[in-house]
């Protein structure tokens, strides 16, 4: 632990340490802070460029993902040339130009049941930028269990929602405030509600609301202000309106958070992975015209712009009322833009039917595109 | 007496009700529970959002609590996006 700041530091921090409110004292607090990113996107880029250029000592970023020319638009930190290359890495050697004072460290792996415990244990601090219910769930029942405070962002179309969870609302008590789950108990099915992958997001949403998240970070490592641990914000960009809205901490997050986590473990226990198949693969299977189910999950602008000869087009969010038209006499390879969305279906199709005839097409139509059908269109 | 209540929604209701403010006619002693029968019914994929939150008057509502004609109401799903 550090208790002095450098001359350099000094200069660096000038107008942070004008402030009274954060000052040497508060300052050094940031410089001693150890702060985990989960999900390095849109949500992400802002909250690690801002928690950088305030001084916090020790960053961690999550991120399995490579950057694809679609982040472009809203995922400030990366670059055109960038274009293939591990978001997490990516970002840290960006950082690392921002704040050369500061230990990152870049976990290009996705948190899952198996990791979280052990990466966030390491942290003070997380902050939810992921894109997907799965994730934010497991973030919420693993630092419920552990204690720690997470801050959290989501966002839909032009609105968002930011919140801070779990964090110690009286220290003397050891009282906690809300959880995620206090707000929504039940982890949603993924494609009950649709992600931006699927419905769109103005590119400048996330740059919103992650510098809300960085502050809302800033104020719990200092102390000052009143973070929002009992309320959820909710702000729309379209009309510039926010709602303040106060949630209460459940007697039963603690148990609900509990349950979650034996549940992860059975299923962990129960399942396999889904089964993937790569393209290649498929390529073969194809020209030795076995019988394959081809399901295009995507939106019908995308279909329409490139699809595998042969494939159906059901979008996502049309899957519940078409279980019929799903064939279980055969196997079914189940492909998207990069394979994301095509895994929720597999997870939902699965949950639903049990069904074990169904393959996610691994890296989707790009990849298809990329290595078997380079005269295809890709987007 | 029956009463109409403007009811604010966001995210995904929004989207399935294609618009940000719905008028509800209920009861006069309605609670948030009839208030969600009544928005799945009108709009039947509401149905399928397992969580929905409503806020009255800026505080999470119980299932229970009473709807008045002048309450602020909001419903809120959770989003994923990031």
């Amino acid at each position: 632990m550090t208790t002095t700041l450098l001359p350099i530091e000094l200069k660096r921090y000038q107008k942070h340490l004008n402030l009274p409110e954060i000052g040497q004292e508060g300052q050094i607090k940031l410089k001693n802070s150890k702060v985990l990113i989960v999900g390095a996107g849109g949500l992400g880029c802002p909250v690690l460029l801002y928690l950088t250029a305030a001084g916090v000592g020790n960053i961690g970023i999550v991120d399995h993902d490579v950057v694809d020319i679609s982040n472009l638009q809203r995922q400030v930190l990366y670059t055109t040339n960038e274009i293939g290359k591990h978001k997490a890495k990516s970002a840290v050697a960006h950082l690392q130009k921002l704040n050369p004072e500061l230990t990152f460290d870049a976990y290009t792996v996705a948190l899952e049941y198996s990791n979280a415990r052990a990466i966030i244990e390491e942290y003070d601090i997380v902050v939810d930028c992921t894109d997907n219910f799965k994730v934010r769930y497991l973030i919420n029942d693993i630092c419920v269990s552990l204690g720690k405070p997470f801050v959290y962002g989501a966002i839909h179309r032009f609105e968002g929602q930011i919140a801070v969870f779990n964090a110690v609302l009286d220290p003397e008590k050891g009282q906690r405030g809300p959880t995620y789950r206090c707000l929504f108990p039940e982890l949603p099915g993924e494609i009950e509600i649709p992600n931006c992958s699927d419905t769109g997001v103005l590119g400048v949403l996330p740059g919103v609301i992650g510098t809300y998240q960085a502050s809302e970070v800033i104020k719990l490592i200092t102390g000052i202000g009143e973070p929002l641990k009992e309320h959820l914000v909710m702000l729309d960009l379209l009309n510039v309106s926010t709602q303040k809205i106060k949630v209460k901490r459940r007697a039963d997050a603690e148990e609900q958070a509990r349950q979650g986590l034996q549940h992860r473990q059975q299923v962990a226990v129960k399942t396999n992975e889904p089964s993937k198949i790569s393209v290649q693969e498929l390529a073969n299977r194809l020209m030795n015209n076995e019988e394959v189910f081809l399901l295009d999950v995507r939106e019908r602008p995308e279909y329409e712009l490139c699809h595998i000869d042969g494939a159906v087009l059901i979008p996502v969010s049309m899957i519940p009322n078409n279980l019929k038209r799903i064939p279980a006499d055969r196997p079914v390879v189940v492909y998207c833009h990069h394979g994301i969305r095509s895994a929720n279906v597999i997870d939902y199709l699965f949950a639903q039917t049990g069904r074990t005839n169904l393959y996610n097409l691994t890296g989707g139509i790009h990849a298809w595109a990329t290595e078997i059908e380079p005269e295809m269109a890709t987007y | 007496m029956n009463q109409s209540l403007n009811v604010l929604l966001f995210g995904i209701t929004r989207d399935i009700a294609g618009k940000s403010v719905v008028p509800c006619a209920l009861s006069g002693n309605a609670t948030v529970s009839d208030l969600l029968d009544y928005l799945k019914q009108e709009y039947p994929p509401m149905a399928g959002i397992s969580s929905l939150l409503v806020a009255v008057n800026g505080e999470y509502a119980e299932p229970a609590t009473r709807l008045a004609a002048n309450d602020e109401i909001a419903i809120i799903p959770p989003v994923s996006g990031g």
